[in-house]
């Protein structure tokens, strides 16, 4: 069995962005990680490889970005995936991006393609379902849970107001969020070491274009300063809210 | 032209989530000068689909049939795909939920559209289409065009007013193709008799600071006395203090209910990537330098052991009177 995991490279999380004229993100200073659900997906890829009781031979980390994104990939060969692949491509939407990855995807034989829930930077939640839509793949959304047993999947995914043990024949997305790894995996020294000897396959953008443009980027509106109200009064506390703030 | 809103339900009935889908898809629909109809799929009795009618749905198109009780993306990605080009939809609407979510994405390539998700407000203009969406998890806010002539959006959930216009709606039983269901349900593990956080008004949220999954008694009951649902940060979740699905912020659920109240959460930027939507946010903290103060409208500097309890003294107060 061979596993993709598809993953985006996002500002840290604690970033405070800055936008340049309102219409390109500041990339000055900016620390970049492996998308956090991304980063989940892969953990789970591994320790499904590394149980032995699982069939699976490989474990490729695909990305689509420019070269600043190798490091990122890079990172995820150190964390432990066996292969990886690099589309050399601006990631200009979501559609522009599950187009790209599908045609590596395409003909790889891949029998699970994890993606997350969303990329942390533009909040689409789009390049999963849309990637096994070209694909022509089932997919299964907000997966928190993730075994196999001998050709099928068997999957938690989570619905309002609970959730529901789903099983799906390969291959097939699955679009995961919390829960699917216990704790991101950090690379250790040694494998950071071999990363550097593992394949990295860089390929050329099919040039697919976008159908959603970011025009312009702005800030929030500065909040009005807190309110303080005494500890020794919390009664004041619920009339406020009560009366002034409407919400009880 | 017209604009297509798929209502999902729960059991054969719908809440206050179709309902603001209806009246933001009617929204859209009045600046594009056309009609919204709404795709049901799966059993729901005709009084409960009549309710759509209320809030600006003319026409509901209902598909029922054994085996769509439970979500299939590829089945019900072709079910609606079949809808939006029989009523030659040029906007299509779904929640930004988890079935929302879901299905959107594979709606967007099926009907060569944009797609733009977790929208709170209309289109800032439909000619050119442009939306005005969060990103960088709240922190940021884009104007982002969609070029396609069919454009998919995904509404967040309690971010839009209801809005009751009386209208009536005609209902038509519509014979869409099934597809074949490759998604098998072994078992369903639902929540009962609980509000959920993703439908809650209020919410009630401890963090840390609580001390002890112990103390959380004061939680649960200021959440029972507000009829509110009860939430937590990420490292309360993962010490398994509290279930995993009440864990809010970038990593877990996203909500945007009209009053959050945190009591020793310190606010980190990735918990407030859940919440900043909320319109009330109470902090209850004994570091008055805690970022959580930044986001909150209102704030007590104090131990929330204490101020709990008197809280909750004080909301049963009023609830006397
Ligand atoms: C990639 C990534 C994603 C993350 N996603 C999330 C997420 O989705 N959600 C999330 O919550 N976190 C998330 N985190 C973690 C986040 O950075 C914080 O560590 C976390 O939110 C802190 O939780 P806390 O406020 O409960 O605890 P702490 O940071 O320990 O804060 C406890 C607070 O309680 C106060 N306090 C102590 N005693 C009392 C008392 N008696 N009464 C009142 N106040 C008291 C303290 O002053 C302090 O402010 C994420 C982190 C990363 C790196
Ligand atoms: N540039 C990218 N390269 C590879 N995978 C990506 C990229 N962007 C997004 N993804 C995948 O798609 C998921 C959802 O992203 P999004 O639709 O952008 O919210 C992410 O969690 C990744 O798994």
């Amino acid at each position: 069995m061979k596993i993709a995991v598809c993953l985006g490279n996002v500002p840290d999380t604690t970033t405070k962005v800055k936008f340049v004229d309102g219409a390109t993100l500041d990339k000055a200073g900016i620390q970049w990680i492996i998308n956090p659900w991304d980063e989940l997906a892969l953990t789970r890829a591994i320790e499904l490889k590394e149980d032995a009781g699982n069939a699976v031979n490989s474990v490729t980390a695909i990305t689509v970005g420019g070269k600043d994104s190798e490091p990122t990939i890079r990172k995820a060969l150190a964390i432990g995936a066996d292969d990886a692949i690099r589309v050399d491509a601006e990631p200009a939407d979501a559609f522009a991006v599950a187009s790209e990855l599908a045609e590596v995807i395409k003909g790889k034989d891949f029998d699970i393609i994890m993606c997350g829930i969303e990329s942390s930077d533009y909040n689409g939640s789009a390049v999963g379902g849309m990637l096994a839509e070209i694909l022509d793949l089932p997919s299964v959304s907000a997966v928190s849970k993730m075994n196999i047993s001998g050709n099928e999947i068997e999957l938690d995914r989570e619905i309002d107001g609970g959730k529901e043990v789903v099983t799906v024949q390969t291959p097939f997305v699955a679009v995961v969020q919390k829960g699917i790894a216990k704790e991101p995996r950090i690379a250790a020294m040694r494998g950071i070491m071999m990363a550097r000897k593992k394949p990295l396959d860089v390929v050329p953008s099919t040039g697919i274009s976008a159908n959603a443009e970011f025009k312009s980027f702005g800030l929030p509106q500065p909040k009005a300063p807190c309110k303080m109200v005494d500890p020794a009064n919390v009664a004041e506390l619920v009339s406020l809210l009560q009366n002034e703030a409407k919400v009880l | 032209m017209s604009v297509l809103v798929y209502t999902e339900n729960w059991d054969g009935k719908f809440k206050k989530l179709s309902f603001e889908l209806v009246s933001y898809a009617k929204g859209v629909a009045e600046m594009l000068g056309t009609k919204t109809t709404v795709v049901s799929i799966g059993n729901v009795d005709e009084a409960e689909l009549a309710k759509l009618g209320n809030y600006g749905a003319s026409k509901i198109l209902k598909v029922e049939g054994d085996n769509l009780s439970s979500l299939d993306n590829q089945v019900f990605t072709g079910i609606i795909s079949q809808a939006a080009i029989k009523e030659n939809a040029s906007v299509v609407i779904l929640s930004h939920n988890n079935t929302g979510k879901a299905i959107a994405p594979r709606l967007a390539v099926k009907l060569n559209a944009a797609l733009a998700s977790g929208l709170g407000k209309l289109p800032l203009s439909v000619d050119p289409f442009t939306v005005n969406k969060k990103v960088f998890s709240g922190k940021a806010f884009a104007d982002v065009v969609l070029s396609s002539d069919v454009k998919v959006l995904t509404l967040a959930q309690n971010s839009f007013e209801l809005i009751e216009n009386g209208g009536a709606a005609v209902i038509e039983t519509f014979d869409a193709e099934v597809g074949q269901v490759k998604t098998k349900v072994k078992d369903i593990q639902k929540q009962t008799g609980k509000i959920l956080l993703n439908d809650a008004e209020i919410v009630v949220s401890g963090g840390r600071g609580m001390k002890s999954p112990d103390n959380w008694g004061t939680i649960e009951e200021l959440a029972e006395l507000l009829e509110a649902a009860t939430a937590c940060s990420r490292p309360v979740s993962d010490e398994g203090w509290r279930p995993h699905n009440e864990h809010t912020g970038q990593t877990g659920k996203i909500i945007a209910p009209n009053l959050y109240i945190a009591a020793g959460i310190s606010g980190a930027i990735q918990h407030l990537a859940g919440v900043s939507s909320s319109k009330c946010i109470v902090a209850i903290n004994t570091d008055k330098d805690a970022p959580i103060f930044e986001a909150a409208d209102y704030g007590i500097v104090g131990d929330a052991l204490k101020v709990l309890p008197e809280f909750i003294n004080a909301v049963k107060e009023i609830k006397a009177k």
